[in-house]
């Protein structure tokens, strides 16, 4: 049976399903064209009187948590990621309900990492009907290939927030992991083994879910101090031998590129920026954890310390690079989403200028503003760009869905978005025709910066006159198309599948592109 | 068990590569791809490798191709070098050389940058002109592995007529004298502008070079220049600096390579280079007097550009007009330590226009306030220009406007 129908083709020319999962959902309508009606939704109200009065609300173990938020059949089920590749709590979840033989579940993760593999088996067993949440590595593969019974559902980490808030996801039971937390359910991310930074994904989560578990390895007598989450909005409180693997929590591979190309491309892109005059003092800025992301923000690093300017903010993911530059007073605040080593946990523990956020505060559609359009720019990944400058990040050329989303559409608000990225990966092109996935408006993308060459988007124009005599190597996105295809060749076509296996949503909820089916090779 | 012919590599780490195996057999032509981007270029690499096998004359047997991104230029050099060890025959096949790349390089190229770019290592290649390098150094000598010389020969070939370097001196070194000749016909027809000649001893090594490079010329009819660079890695090379400079007319300029010669020497390289003072020096000198352009060694501590700025400082004052370079890092650094001061610049500027206004005016006598200018004066001023350019501290379109005026 088909879990998707009433095909369509949206503002954007794609052709995606108003009906998914039994559920109806809007096509998109253009950036900044849905203005939707109504009330948040509200979860049912709860009464003090329910809950012990001494605060404490330790319940044994996590199955009878799940047992007690009245774990069945069909329940949306959360997971926070920012535990990421070391969380050991989601797949015990589901371990569970598979023992309790609970059928049909939605999992609604704010993301998926490799060391959730063993939710496949969860999928093939139908413990797990779908995933609504990034997909990726194993899950990604599983799931392109047809192995999913419903229709995946990625959302930006702002698109989340607004699912949540607007009712279109009702979370049954939200389970939190925690590095602290205190018997009444307040908890923080800054202390302890498991300390990841904050618990900012967490937060809708928190708010909006009928029933919330707060997981720790870590529980300190009342109050757990801070508390990012407030102790009010938790049912039931555990306390586990282990929640994650520290190390693979905080990483500590998120190292700047030794790549020779992708400093290139980095050090294209500041000097762009200082030549476009958006590093001044005061300005904001947004970059990523990858290697050329912040080779790009060790590149502005030097730039300010020549010229004796400071940042206003910068926008994070945090590791020990912006926080060197917190220290070092080139920035007066890290607004910071996630923390991705110990030096960013140290420092938002210690710092009160390393500031924690939430994807309601920095994303959501539904608030009144948020922080990504008031960044002066921000640079971003990408796994194709087309001659419009569409972009996709979430499955590669050759159909796999092998990324999530994150933040990466909201912060396409930002008042300049650059995509610093090869013009070839291993002799695929990044610069295509029309874009495999459509996950990001070109409208929305200001430059594309490659090894060989920088394509602004003709729609800027203050950025074209502003650049023309810039020395900078400009050109044409159809001429850095050109040139990708006269070194790798012209790609051919695919052969995918006509079966819709996922759909990509825009920050405002409507539907932007859907995924379709691989043939496995 | 009848033997299988390989080329490439594999394993983690490799990409833009591929590993080709060929299996003799006697059933027709069969080809097994396996390639992590068969689903855009799996029937173009096929048709490819159905192509090369047919121009090499193979039709019986099996190739397996195991490819991680490989450009055609790659694959196609891995095909060849497999089939070929089989076959063993004059038969060869060549994509179609780039334009730019029949092109031949002034004879004073600035030769500040050469960047070194391992023969069989194709993803090093295949970026390696946007990051500007004065040359790249296709090598097939010390940093190819015994057994993958021959390979080597035709990936190097097909990327001397394949991949664009954006304007870089296209420079191969072959292996060291006498084997060295056996790499010239596989690179001498294919858009090479320059050949570097390692651990060079004597004149009379630079004459064998030239002769196989001139039969190669007539029998390719190859009217273009192709220059010659000997490196000089040895104390009897050092002592016969000065004969192997002035070789050949095409001996435009000549290299030292320090961790050889200071091997030879038994010591080695230190901070200070006092070691190698007498050889450099010696270098510079026999360069100058040969009216050729003396080029330093590699700086080796890729991680350290402010010891390799000090490094290209001393260079500079040395004599020298350029280095070699190990990683793409290194260029700008070198292009910008070289350059000259901004008071040098600026001089060099004044006397340019001096020199101009003079001539446009007809005037035989050039003068910069009171001061006469001779033509060394002139040309030291171009070259500072120059440098200055190549470092991308002066724009050359401001210069046309200055000539203008």
């Amino acid at each position: 049976m088909a879990r998707y129908d009433k095909l369509v083709r949206n503002a954007a020319g794609r052709s995606v399903p108003c009906l998914i999962n039994g559920e109806e959902h809007i096509p998109y309508k253009g950036v900044g064209k849905h203005r939707p009606v109504g009330r948040r939704y509200g979860p049912p109200l709860s009464s003090c009187a329910d809950y012990p009065a001494d605060g404490d609300k330790r319940v044994p173990t996590l199955r009878e948590a799940l047992i007690r938020a009245g774990l069945k059949d069909g329940m949306t089920i959360s997971t926070h990621h920012h535990f990421r590749n070391g969380d050991l709590l989601a797949n015990q979840v589901f371990d569970i309900a598979h023992r309790e033989g609970v059928k049909g579940l939605r999992w609604f993760p704010s993301a998926s990492f490799p060391c959730h593999e063993p939710i496949v088996s969860h999928i093939q067993n139908g413990v797990i009907d779908r995933i609504e949440g990034s997909m990726n590595g194993p899950l990604g593969k599983l799931a392109s290939e047809g192995g999913m019974a419903g229709v995946g559902v990625l959302r930006s980490h702002g698109g989340r927030y607004q699912a949540v808030q607007d009712g279109e996801v009702t979370i049954d039971i939200a389970v939190i992991a925690a590095p602290q937390a205190d018997p009444f359910g307040n908890a923080n991310g800054v202390n302890g083994e498991a300390a990841c930074g904050l618990l900012g994904f967490a937060l809708a989560d928190a708010q909006y879910a009928h029933k919330v578990i707060v997981v720790t390895d870590n529980m300190v007598d009342f109050p757990c101090i801070p508390w990012q989450i407030h102790g009010n909005w938790v049912d039931y409180t555990v306390k586990v031998e282990k929640i994650g693997i520290p190390e693979k929590i905080v990483s500590g591979t998120t190292r700047i590129t030794k790549s020779p190309d992708r400093l290139r491309i980095a050090e294209l892109t500041a000097d762009f920026c200082d030549k476009a005059g958006i590093i001044r003092n005061g300005f904001s800025f947004q970059s990523g954890a990858g290697g050329t992301a912040l080779a790009v923000g060790q590149f502005f690093a030097q730039t300010m310390k020549e010229r004796n300017i400071k940042a206003r903010f910068i926008r994070a993911g945090s590791n020990k690079y912006p926080v060197k530059m917190l220290e070092e007073e080139l920035t007066d605040y890290i607004l910071d989403g996630q923390t991705f080593d110990l030096e960013g946990v140290r420092s938002m523990r210690e710092n009160p200028n390393h500031v924690d956020t939430s994807p309601f505060t920095s994303y959501n559609y539904h608030g009144k503003g948020n922080f990504a359009s008031m960044v002066d720019v921000v640079m971003l990944g990408a796994t194709e760009v087309d001659v419009n400058f569409n972009a996709n990040v979430v499955t590669h050329s050759d159909g796999y869905l092998l990324h999530g989303l994150g933040g990466w559409q909201n912060c396409l608000f930002a008042r300049n978005t650059i995509l610093p990225v090869p013009l070839f990966r291993d002799r695929i092109p990044v610069i295509r025709d029309e874009v495999t996935t459509l996950c990001g408006p070109g409208q929305l993308i200001d430059v594309v910066v490659t090894e060989r060459g920088i394509a602004i988007n003709p729609r800027r124009n203050d950025l074209v006159k502003k650049l023309e005599n810039s020395g900078l190597p400009l050109k044409s996105i159809e001429e850095l198309k050109k040139e990708a295809e006269e070194i790798c060749g012209k790609p051919e076509i695919p052969d995918l599948d006509d079966q819709i296996i996922a759909v990509i949503k825009w920050v405002d909820g409507t539907v932007l592109d859907a995924v379709y089916k691989v043939k496995p090779g | 068990m009848e033997k299988i012919f390989t080329s490439g590599n594999r394993g983690e780490g490799v990409r833009s590569d591929c590993y080709v195996e060929v299996v003799p057999g006697k059933d027709p032509l069969k080809v097994q791809l396996k390639s992590k981007v068969s689903s855009l270029y799996g029937q173009h690499i096929q048709k490819l490798a159905f192509h090369v096998a047919e121009a090499l004359g193979m039709v019986r047997g099996l190739i397996r191709i195991d490819d991680q991104g490989a450009l055609d230029f790659v694959l196609a050099a891995r095909l060849e070098a497999a089939i070929q060890q089989e076959n063993n025959n004059d038969k060869e096949f060549l994509l179609p050389i780039r334009e730019e790349n029949l092109q031949e390089s002034p004879k004073r190229h600035p030769r500040i940058t050469r960047l070194y770019l391992p023969g069989n290592t194709p993803k090093l290649m295949i970026n390696a002109g946007v990051h500007s390098p004065a040359g790249i150094i296709l090598d097939l000598e010390d940093s190819v592995a015994p057994a993958k010389k021959y390979e080597a020969r035709f990936l190097v070939r097909n990327a001397l007529r394949s991949l664009s370097f954006y304007g870089a001196e296209r420079m191969v070194r072959i292996n060291q004298m006498p084997a060295g000749l056996k790499d010239l016909p596989h690179v001498i027809p294919h858009g090479v502008n320059m050949i570097l000649v390692p651990k060079c001893e004597s004149a009379q090594q630079i004459q064998l070079v030239n002769e196989q490079v001139e039969l190669l010329k007539q029998k390719h009819d190859i009217r273009r220049n192709i220059w010659l660079m000997p490196i000089i890695e040895s104390a009897v090379g050092v002592i016969h600096a000065w004969e192997i400079a002035s070789a050949a007319e095409n001996v435009v300029a000549m290299a030292i390579g320090l961790e050889d010669y200071t091997a030879d020497l038994g010591t080695s390289r230190s901070q200070d280079g006092k070691e190698s003072f007498m050889a450099r020096s010696q270098m510079v000198n026999a360069c100058r007097a040969a009216g050729i352009q003396p080029i330093d060694s590699v700086f080796s501590h890729v991680d350290d550009q402010e010891a390799l700025r000090w490094n290209v400082i001393e260079s500079k004052q040395l004599g020298f007009e350029g280095m070699g370079c190990i990683h793409p890092r290194q260029i700008a650094v070198i292009h910008k330590a070289f350059a000259p001061e901004p008071e040098e610049l600026e001089k060099a500027l004044v006397i340019r226009n001096a020199y101009i206004k003079a001539r446009a005016q007809g005037q035989g006598v050039i003068a910069v306030g009171s001061k006469m200018i001779d033509p060394p004066v002139i040309k030291k001023a171009e070259q500072q220009i120059q440098l200055a350019i190549n470092a991308g501290i002066l724009d050359p379109k401001t210069l046309n406007e200055n000539t203008n005026n």
